[in-house]
């Protein structure tokens, strides 16, 4: 019996994040159904354009996944070359830049609201924009952090590259930007 | 793929004839062995003494309340001093009552029912029985525990907050559980103090359910097929997977809820609410909204308490009546079709809340359907016990205890389908009696038959047989006193949720009260037998063998208590299904899985 019969087929860490994938979905489909029988539930809603910064941000998040796919393939597409590597390691760190970025550009959009006088409690439209936009917000440090412990791994681990976990962590990466323009549908559409 | 899982595995244990990769190193710290403990078996029994510390509390609050209704001005002895506010003189006030009506819900449902038959049960069991050396993710298996555990200390704090625990029950019905502290003792901060310890909770069972699901699709061992799947393993999968959509729903409730007490939000407080003779800085929120929330995540939640019971049963039965379980495709289908269902019935528990008479009728209809697929798993327990020569352990005996109240309280479950009939009965005893059987009282049966039959298993020793027997029938007699007068009491009108009957009209059922108070009193003194049992066999008990019941699945097939990584080194490899027994095998009459397969043409 070698080690590699004894491994296990599919990769866990694949199957965790669709799981976990399952998990925000289910919970944003929560929160959209609240925002729904919320509007419908009182004459109070108040209607406000939403900050225009929130546009570039969604730019930044769809390059992100971009440059973290042409990262990806350099590691793990082909024959391991260092050079590869090092190219594959420069598009990853991009991407994190970029997901910092949209962080800081939602920070932002926080700021332009809370400028024009809508709070968190001010309005149920403004609520469900803090609370949707924040966890979203949440979830993508959570993805910020996985990669940047992968992109750790990549550099410790070279010329072996953590397959499954760069693999995973991209995958995840990826749902937080169809998340995101499920999002952005939803708050220009509702608020 | 292969490779890059054998490449992050992180430690590799060489044997004389073997190569296994582990998940993780053999713990050789305390804290590693003990308390932060990766390992599946530690974290599973860890998940059970939590529960037994929940279901002992749960029980004294049941106690307090039983006592109150039976006995509404007699003090009771050291109450005063608990509660010098709540029970002045040792008799308490309605307001203490409903809180203690809240802790107890909400500590046997989340606490007792979640953690044990579940997390606890499953978490040893389930890795061993697909043949894994231990979960897919054992760190966040870890901190799936150490969140819960965290949580139950949260919901235990609003005990020691001044204005002491939530009143508005395990349902938390906003908007009572979304104002402060207008809305009576224990709305303030004991009310946030739930609302963040059924959130915390929601993160673990997330974490759980996680695990078990990845552990069960990706490390089966060779030649687990998904048909050679142990029942219990079924359910406990498919319990996972109501617990992954479930508690991804519970968690955003919880969350809004928490920004409705603490940020000035108005998700689920409507306008215009006068409350304590304070207008409420709130307006617009829908009550409803919280009520669709929570029962979508609570009809499930119902599930997830009892489809491990019934995972449990399916893989007892057999065990003790040396019979294949009839029908095991069809029992995974029903289990497979109760998980759908239990989605769409939800509104069954608001035909009252003012609910259009059409959505009534929709909501009933799924509800009836799914006690189909309960029906059918129930027939076939009787089929596999018919013409059985039954092996009367305690286990097996907690089985038929299991399928009795199950029967019983699924019965009562008929009546209350139907809204109209509903609409008078739904806030009455009928209810109490019907909940406590068909989840409470059978889920924890379903509990006590998985303690006896996996205690050798967990400790190495066996369980006391004839102490078992006795608290068997002490409890079964016990229970049909506590909660079947309870059917009665809602027929004749008998409301629920009231601290004292000392109206007239009310005055009648006492008797009645006070014989169900007795009962519960001497049902709960019998758990002791059962503790002295489980300290004493932890102990002393009896050396069990490898397979003291001469049954098939993996978890039989490895030492008693098991090495740390399951198998010492060796991945077993299964030949055959769960269900062969009534066989000619090489020890008897049964195959375990893990033998060899027959050669063929015999």
């Amino acid at each position: 019996m070698d080690v590699l019969k004894l491994t296990p087929r599919p990769s866990p860490a694949r199957t965790g994040v669709w799981l976990g994938i399952a998990a925000i979905a289910m919970s944003f489909a929560a929160y959209t159904s609240a925002l729904v029988v919320r509007q419908g539930s009182a004459p109070d809603w108040r209607h406000f354009s939403l900050p225009p910064v929130l546009y570039l941000n969604t730019l930044l998040l769809l390059v992100s996944s971009g440059t973290l796919e042409l990262g990806r393939r350099r590691i793990v597409g082909r024959a391991p070359q260092m050079a590869f590597m090092a190219s594959g390691v420069r598009w990853l760190s991009l991407t994190l830049a970029l997901g910092l970025l949209f962080v800081g550009g939602q920070a932002l959009a926080w700021r332009n609201l809370a400028a024009q006088g809508l709070f968190l409690a001010t309005n149920p439209s403004s609520a469900f924009f803090y609370v949707l936009t924040a966890l979203h917000a949440l979830h993508l440090l959570g993805g910020i952090a996985a990669l940047g412990y992968v992109l750790g791994r990549v550099r410790v681990a070279t010329p072996r590259p953590p397959a499954a976990a760069l693999d995973a962590a991209a995958l995840y990466w990826h749902f937080m930007g169809v998340l995101w323009l499920y999002l952005l549908m939803v708050l220009v559409v509702r608020l | 793929m292969h490779d890059a899982s054998a490449r992050s595995a992180p430690y590799v244990r060489e044997t004389s004839d073997t190569v296994a990769v582990l998940k993780h190193a053999p713990p050789e710290t305390f804290l590693r062995k003990y308390v932060f403990s990766l390992d599946h078996k530690v974290i599973g029994k860890q998940y059970l003494d939590l529960a037994l510390a929940a279901v002992l509390t749960g029980m004294v609050l049941s106690w307090l309340m039983r006592f109150h209704l039976a006995y509404p001005t007699t003090p009771i002895p050291g109450l005063a001093r608990l509660a010098p506010n709540a029970a002045a003189g040792g008799v308490m006030t309605p307001e203490l009552y409903l809180s203690l009506m809240t802790m107890h819900g909400t500590i046997m449902i989340f606490f007792v029912l979640t953690t044990a038959p579940f997390a606890g049960f499953g978490n040893f069991v389930l890795p061993i029985q697909v043949g894994a050396e231990d979960m897919a993710f054992p760190r966040f298996n870890m901190m799936s525990f150490w969140v819960t555990c965290v949580a139950f200390l949260v919901l235990i704090a609003a005990f020691f907050v001044p204005e002491g625990p939530p009143l508005s029950g395990w349902t938390a019905y906003a908007p009572l559980s979304a104002l402060g502290k207008d809305a009576g003792p224990g709305q303030g901060t004991g009310q946030t103090l739930w609302a963040v310890s059924i959130a915390l909770f929601c993160v673990g069972q997330l974490l759980g359910a996680f695990n078990f699901i990845a552990t069960t699709l990706d490390l089966r061992t060779r030649g687990m097929t998904l048909s050679r799947l142990p029942f219990s393993t079924w359910a406990w999968f498919i319990t996972s997977v109501i617990g992954l959509i479930a508690f991804s729903v519970l968690l955003p409730a919880c969350i809004l809820l928490i920004l409705d007490r603490v940020a000035g939000t108005s998700f689920f407080i409507p306008g215009g609410l006068v409350v304590s003779d304070r207008l409420q800085p709130h307006a617009g929120g829908s009550p409803l909204l919280w009520q669709h929330l929570f029962w979508f995540f609570g009809h499930p939640e119902v599930y997830i308490a009892i489809l491990p019971g019934f995972g449990i049963v399916s893989h007892i039965l057999p065990v003790f009546a040396r019979k294949p379980l009839l029908g095991p495709r069809v029992l995974i289908a029903c289990l497979i079709s109760i998980a759908f269902l239990s989605y769409t019935v939800w509104g069954h528990h608001m035909f009252l809340s003012g609910m259009n008479p059409l959505s009534a009728t929709l909501f009933s209809v799924p509800t009836l359907i799914i006690t189909i697929p309960a029906t059918i798993v129930t027939l076939l327990w009787i089929g596999t016990l018919y013409g059985a020569r039954l092996r009367f352990t305690t286990a097996a005996l907690f089985c038929l205890g299991f399928i009795s109240v199950f029967v019983s309280g699924g019965i009562s479950g008929f009546f209350l389908a139907q809204p109209s009939i509903d609409t008078y009965l739904h806030g009455t005893y009928f209810v109490v009696g019907h909940f406590h059987f068909v989840m409470g009282v059978a889920a924890m049966f379903g509990i006590f038959a998985g303690t006896y039959f996996w205690f050798p298993k967990m400790y190495g020793r066996m369980m006391n047989e004839t102490l078992g027997k006795i608290h068997f029938t002490l409890t079964f007699v016990g229970v049909y006193c506590i909660f079947m007068p309870m059917h009665y009491l809602g027929l004749a009108g008998n409301v629920r949720r009231y601290a004292a009957f000392t109206d007239d009209y009310m005055k009648g059922s006492l008797p009645l009260h006070r014989f169900i108070t007795a009962a519960a009193l001497f049902t709960g003194a019998v758990q002791l037998i059962f503790l002295y049992n489980l300290i004493w066999s932890r102990l002393r008990g009896a050396k069990a063998p490898d397979n003291p019941w001469e049954a098939t699945s993996l978890e039989w097939s490895t030492a008693s208590p098991p090495p740390f990584d399951n198998f010492g080194g060796r991945h077993p490899v299964v030949s055959h299904g769960p269900n062969e027994y009534g066989v000619t095998g090489p020890a008897g009459d049964y195959v375990m899985q893990a033998s060899p397969a027959r050669p063929s043409g015999s």
